[in-house]
């Protein structure tokens, strides 16, 4: 596949942009990555996803598609004849789709609400929330593998990179909380599955170092609470 | 496919328990239905299919729950696959989930807002919906349904929340039709499927419903 004809819309610390990248690694497809600057949204950017002018956007030929998780299915889909993402049943395929829903619509929040939280009260509940969503994917994890290595089984799929794609970050907060979130005594299995996502081929070197990561949180954090005092 | 192989739990209202029923009817598929008693107490079966969430519709098929309708709508159509309800191509089933993620997030949300505010905020809310509607018009494009000219995916996850619209309508003092007329266009034509006519309550019944919402939350 000539590198011209799939371009990736995106900034290498989103997470979401990361799941595209696996995605296409996965399939084993040549792009080209056009990094954005979100402060000072470009044209291409702005013409491609004007609904959210958001990334990531995967660009194949002319045509514009939005949205990490619609973007990871259509990779699945076009490039059918490359490894699975989605499972092939359809009942896990709900499974995985509920879970992934989850991830973004409840559990990735709470980081943001984070950023915003006052006193140590609130973020106290909020690590709660996150330890209480991460004991939850523990038994995701250990029904939908069914003894094998990640949630797809025996190869990377659907859920690994929605939730893997934060792992990243789950370092970097942790840094900053002084929390550990992945616990080898109370999610083992997360644990071990963790460590084989990351050194996994297609996903290796994708995600930023933590160093990385934990300063992008700095500047994060200090804008807003800039905002917050204004 | 036996009745009892497929069990809807169901409240009549909601337009999330509609896009199933519109799913299952498209498909020609039996089901049991089973409606929840909201407000005065969940079943045992609610509450243990869906513990995450608590929220209808779930729909157990050989006993196995699944949760969220849009979700739902997209297992149906990989289950009993005529006729389809997603497109053939990749693009275009990718644009179908793009225009379903977006009516998720935002649609019934702003619709909310119009009939839990007043003054300024419920303003807000109005010009927050009918840009929403702008969008979606267009998504629509010349098209007589989303995904072209057969109804399918986006038309089942958007018509459900339009019953809704009259509700909104009257207590935001505002008319969809002056203000999106393709989309009302398009209203009336999906309303006028089997499927979809036979599935949707009256408007005039959720108005009451969401009359007396507004009571309940102490907003008059």
């Amino acid at each position: 596949m000539p590198t011209n004809d799939v371009k990736l819309l995106g900034a290498p610390a989103s997470q979401y942009v990361n799941r595209v990248q696996f995605a296409l690694n996965l399939k084993s497809i040549d792009y080209e990555f056009i990094p954005q600057n979100m402060r000072e949204k470009s044209e291409l950017l702005l013409k491609s996803n004007p609904v959210h002018k958001n990334i990531p956007v995967l660009l194949h030929g002319d045509k514009p598609i939005c949205d990490s998780l619609v973007i990871v299915q259509y990779i699945d889909e076009f490039w059918f004849d490359g490894p699975s993402i989605l499972p092939s049943d359809p009942y896990d395929r709900a499974i995985a789709r509920f879970w992934a829903a989850y991830i973004d619509d409840k559990w990735i929040p709470f980081f943001k609400e984070l950023t915003t939280a006052k006193d140590e009260e609130s973020k106290t509940a909020l690590v709660e929330k996150i330890l209480e969503g991460l004991k939850l994917f523990e038994d995701v994890f250990v029904k939908a593998s069914k003894g094998k290595c990640f949630f797809g089984g025996e190869t990377i799929g659907f859920l690994d990179i929605v939730l893997g794609c934060y792992l990243g970050w789950l370092k970097a907060w942790g840094i900053q909380l002084d929390v550990n979130f992945l616990d080898e005594s109370k999610t083992p299995a997360l644990v071990g599955w963790a460590e084989r996502f990351s050194s996994d081929k297609a996903i290796h070197g994708i995600i930023p170092e933590t160093e990385e990561l934990f300063r992008i949180l700095q500047i994060i954090l200090a804008r807003a609470a800039d905002a917050a005092s204004k | 496919m036996a009745k009892e192989d497929v069990l809807l739990l169901d409240f009549w209202v909601s337009p999330f328990c509609s896009r199933v029923k519109i799913a299952l009817a498209e498909k020609g598929v039996a089901y049991q239905q089973r409606g929840e008693d909201i407000f005065g107490g969940k079943s045992e079966l609610l509450l243990k299919s869906n513990p995450i969430y608590q929220k209808v519709p779930v729909l157990l098929h050989d006993g196995k729950p699944m949760c969220e309708s849009t979700n739902i709508v997209h297992y149906i159509d990989e289950t009993w696959p005529s006729p389809p309800l997603l497109p053939a191509s990749a693009y275009d089933r990718a644009r179908a989930r793009f225009w379903a993620d977006f009516i998720d997030k935002k649609l019934f949300d702003a619709g909310g807002n119009i009939w839990k505010t007043k003054g300024e905020d419920q303003a807000a809310a109005k010009k927050e919906l009918i840009q929403i509607l702008k969008y979606l018009e267009g998504g629509l494009g010349d098209k007589d349904y989303f995904g072209g000219d057969s109804f399918g995916f986006v038309d089942i996850i958007a018509i459900p929340l339009t019953t809704w619209f009259f509700a909104y309508e009257k207590f935001g003092n505002f008319n969809v039709e002056e203000e999106c007329p393709k989309f009302a266009a398009w209203t009336k034509r999906c309303l006028g499927r089997e499927s979809v006519a036979k599935t949707l309550p009256d408007p005039q019944q959720v108005l009451e419903f969401v009359s007396m919402m507004r009571k309940m939350h102490g907003i008059e």
